[in-house]
């Protein structure tokens, strides 16, 4: 089977280069060994948020103090920026809407309450610009019966904390009370699945509009759709007051819908997703990839003129820790020298963690290596890459999409 | 390249779960039937606890669909629809009922069937037959059971099997039941289509139900039986005769592939590449330049695919569309891949009729809101849901190539004579 780029990772990472290449003609296929890591969505975009623990204002000029193996490095200050600031753009098209700006963070807040840098939230999704004026008013947390995934009191302590004046309170209707005949499915997908048939958002909505009443903010659990944001819109527009939406503990409601978006859209541009498949080995001529096969597949090998490899960390599978190694496990492409195991981990549970920023070494171009040679038709992106901590610097989501569109544009530009 | 490979204990891989919770998002049943755990409660998590002690085997366990979507979401690769089944297999004290047994046994009700077809055709297709059913059998009423055809598949067959002696090549075909007993049309159309590009067509030695309604009806024994026998068949075709066993079905194939292996414990990993559906059969000898195919210019046709989940779980229905797109007058439309809630019999089980068909809402509504010529689907028990829930017709991928071909062309460009 032949193709022009095919791409092995169907995350975030992945589906932004396919969508990219695509768009522009080239014939691209996704094997994804399942579903990713977008299931654990914050509902924001990290782009570069704390130099170890002093919060960034312009991520754009903090770049200059990374090491030169993180890839915004690799990629170089002024592309970093041009690559961001079409970002916005990239999902609207796709009917994905952010608010934010790539000079200048602005705070998200997690689920445990804390107020985080970073750079583009989903629309109607909670943020603000400075914590002296929070401008919420009065504000209602509301709860659904029974819904263990959402935590309005940690939310309501790290508002308080901020000076808002915050109430909890929570809501359902009798659909939603069927589902925990299994506690354990009470679950955002569930809920946002059960909201999505006949009337139930109507109801859904009048019960929040009633204890709304005499508030200026309503902030809710994020579990409105999975499958597009009509819901949530409907939501939004038919409540008087402000209404603020959080992401909740995975799974993510925002995060799948995003997943589906994206992967429809590539699959509306042409593109092939084939989901549940594993890459198990690669032929190489010199220092080109010829063809891969996969698990599925077996001697029916996929062909492509370009490959990239976008299988992601630790939770992914795109890097395995062995009992005193890192490798790579479809490649074996060459990874962090990370030294004794002992060397791994901080005895700080919450100090920055080495083996948090092991990875695919590459060059500028992204390019990995196999044996110290460079592999000239493949390359890598998103988290696999080696020198980011997503966690501690918060750029996640940053590299992901700018090292994929950069790796994209240059498949184009060849 | 050297490779290391993580050791895990278990074959399920259920070690490896790490309680993302990905699996329940995909699950088709535990959205619409509150009473299932899903698939992260009834898999892992009580395996867990069913390693302890047996009294933790929950009932509900029933209600799943073994469609496996579980599995091909899981980031990390746990067997979890297999986790399920299994447990069901060793713990499941149920003993199946009457109509589970008329359901699950394809081969005796197919004989007999087919062998009144008229008759039987008619009959059940009555409402009073049908309240009758629902009544004393628990078949929902707001079924429509399949035709039987007169003629069974083997029976035709039997008059061409000298003609295929005079090939070059050769193949075993594993028809299965719906092909034999309900509609022998779909075994013609890959002859024909087999024969044009220079393939000689053969039957297993024996072939027996491929025995997946067995499993999920709880006939583990009987199962077994037919497995052995199709594994011992299967393995004289692909290992003495040289002959690849191909399959129109994607449930029957993945359970002579996987299901055997993986749930009745027969050992098939020699003879497992040996099987194979006809399309991924006929896309790589074109991938590979060894045959071609020629279409008529009259064929036209708006199609729309629907993955059936053996086949998301397989992940071949690429061969099926890639085959379908080269047919110059087809315009293909992807469905989104989901479950149409039929499950083979789970779907014929009163108890379970109101779920099945919430499950399929969403295929339905964009079936109808499509609008194509028809659906195509490598599933029998989908096309029955299907046609059943829609108002569009169902082929399968075979017969629509096999209508589009143009046989004399394509036997040129193979220089197949006869």
């Amino acid at each position: 089977m032949k193709f022009d780029t095919i791409i092995i990772g169907g995350g975030l990472a992945g589906l932004v280069a396919g969508i990219k290449l695509t768009s522009e003609g080239q014939k691209c296929a996704i094997i994804s060994s399942g579903q990713s890591a977008l299931h654990f969505f914050s509902g924001s975009f990290d782009l570069l948020g704390y130099n170890g623990t002093k919060e960034i204002d312009n991520p754009i000029e903090a770049i200059a103090d990374l090491d030169a193996k993180h890839p915004y490095s690799k990629m170089g200050t002024a592309t970093v920026a041009a690559l961001a600031d079409e970002v916005k753009d990239f999902f609207d098209k796709i009917g994905i809407r952010f608010n934010g700006e790539t000079t200048r963070n602005h705070y998200r807040i997690s689920p445990t309450g804390e107020l985080r840098k970073t750079w583009l939230t989903l629309d109607k999704h909670f943020y603000c610009n400075n914590l002296e004026n929070l401008s919420l008013g009065k504000t209602l947390i509301l709860n659904i019966d029974g819904f263990l995934d959402f935590h309005p009191h940690f939310l309501s302590d790290g508002l308080k904390r901020q000076g808002v004046d915050c109430h909890v309170a929570s809501v359902t209707i009798d659909e939603l009370q069927r589902l925990r005949t299994s506690p354990t499915e009470m679950r955002s997908a569930n809920i946002a699945k059960v909201l999505h048939k006949d009337d139930s958002i109507v109801r859904f909505t009048e019960k929040v509009a009633e204890k709304a009443q005499g508030f200026d903010t309503v902030i809710l659990p994020s579990v409105f759709g999975i499958y597009d944001s009509l819901m949530e819109n409907y939501l939004v527009e038919r409540l008087k007051c402000n209404v603020r939406l959080v992401s909740t503990f995975p799974p993510s409601a925002p995060g799948i819908r995003l997943q589906m978006m994206l992967k429809q859209h590539f699959q509306n541009l042409g593109g092939v997703y084939m989901l549940g498949d594993m890459v198990t080995n690669g032929h190489l001529d010199g220092d080109r990839l010829m063809d891969i096969h996969t698990a599925n597949h077996k001697d029916i090998p996929f062909e492509a003129d370009n490959f990239i490899i976008a299988t992601g960390s630790f939770f992914s599978h795109g890097l395995q820790a062995h009992h005193n190694s890192i490798c790579e496990p479809i490649f074996n492409l060459d990874v962090t020298n990370c030294g004794e195991r002992q060397q791994w981990f901080d005895k700080n549970v919450f100090g920055p963690q080495p083996y948090m920023t092991f990875g695919v070494v590459t060059d500028n171009n992204f390019h990995p290596q196999i044996d110290g040679r460079s592999v000239e038709n493949l390359y890598a992106v998103g988290s696999l890459l080696e020198s980011a901590n997503c966690l501690k610097e918060a750029s996640g989501a940053g590299v992901s999409i700018l090292s994929a569109l950069n790796v994209a544009n240059n498949i184009l530009k060849r | 390249m050297d490779k290391k490979v993580a050791l895990n204990i278990s074959t399920s891989n259920f070690e490896q779960c790490l309680k993302c919770t990905i699996c329940t998002v995909y699950c088709p049943v535990s959205a619409v039937n509150p009473d299932y755990p899903g698939p992260k409660q009834a898999g892992p998590d009580n395996e867990r606890m069913r390693l302890k002690n047996a009294d933790f085997y929950d009932k509900s366990l029933k209600y799943c669909l073994n469609c496996k979507r579980c599995e091909v979401a899981c980031p990390s690769n746990v067997k979890i629809g297999d986790i399920i089944q299994a447990a069901r297999i060793k713990y499941s004290t149920d003993k199946p009922k009457l109509r589970d047994m008329i359901l699950a046994n394809t081969d005796i009700v197919g004989t007999m069937a087919s062998t009144f077809a008229p008759i039987v055709n008619t009959m059940v297709g009555l409402k009073p037959v049908k309240m009758i059913m629902d009544r004393t059998l628990a078949i929902d009423h707001h079924r429509t059971f399949p035709k039987y055809s007169s003629q069974r598949f083997e029976s035709w067959f039997k008059k061409q099997a000298a003609d295929q002696d005079k090939f070059d090549k050769h193949i075993s075909y594993f028809h299965g039941c719906y092909v034999n007993y309900n509609y022998p049309k779909l075994g013609q159309d890959l002859v024909k289509i087999l024969n044009a590009i220079g393939y000689g067509v053969h039957l297993l030695e024996k072939e027996k139900c491929c025995g997946v309604a067995l499993i999920s009806n709880g006939l583990i024994g009987q199962a077994k039986r037919q497995a052995l026998l199709n594994t011992e068949s299967i393995r004289k075709s692909v290992k003495e005769q040289g002959r690849t066993v191909l399959g129109t079905s994607s449930t029957c194939i993945f359970t002579l592939r996987d299901e055997y292996h993986h749930l009745l414990d027969i050992d098939n990993e020699d003879i497992k590449d040996g099987i194979e559906l006809a399309t991924r059969f006929i896309f790589r000898l074109i991938d590979s330049e060894d045959i071609k195919l020629a279409f008529r210019d009259d064929y036209k046709a708006r199609i729309a695919y629907h993955t059936p989940c053996h086949m998301e779980k397989l992940g071949w229905a690429i061969y099926s569309t890639s085959l379908m797109r080269m047919i110059p007058g087809v315009q293909l439309t992807m469905l989104d891949s989901q479950c149409c809630g039929i499950a083979g019999t789970y779907g014929f089980k009163k108890e379970n009729y109101e779920v099945s068909q919430k499950i399929g809402e969403t295929i339905f509504r964009q079936i109808e809101t499509l609008q194509p010529d028809f659906v195509a689907t490598d599933c029998e028990t989908c096309k029955w849901q299907i046609e059943m829930s829609t108002s569009v017709e169902v082929q399968n991928p075979i017969s629509i190539i096999a209508d589009a071909l143009d046989v004399e062309k394509t036997m040129k460009l193979n220089k197949v004579n006869l």
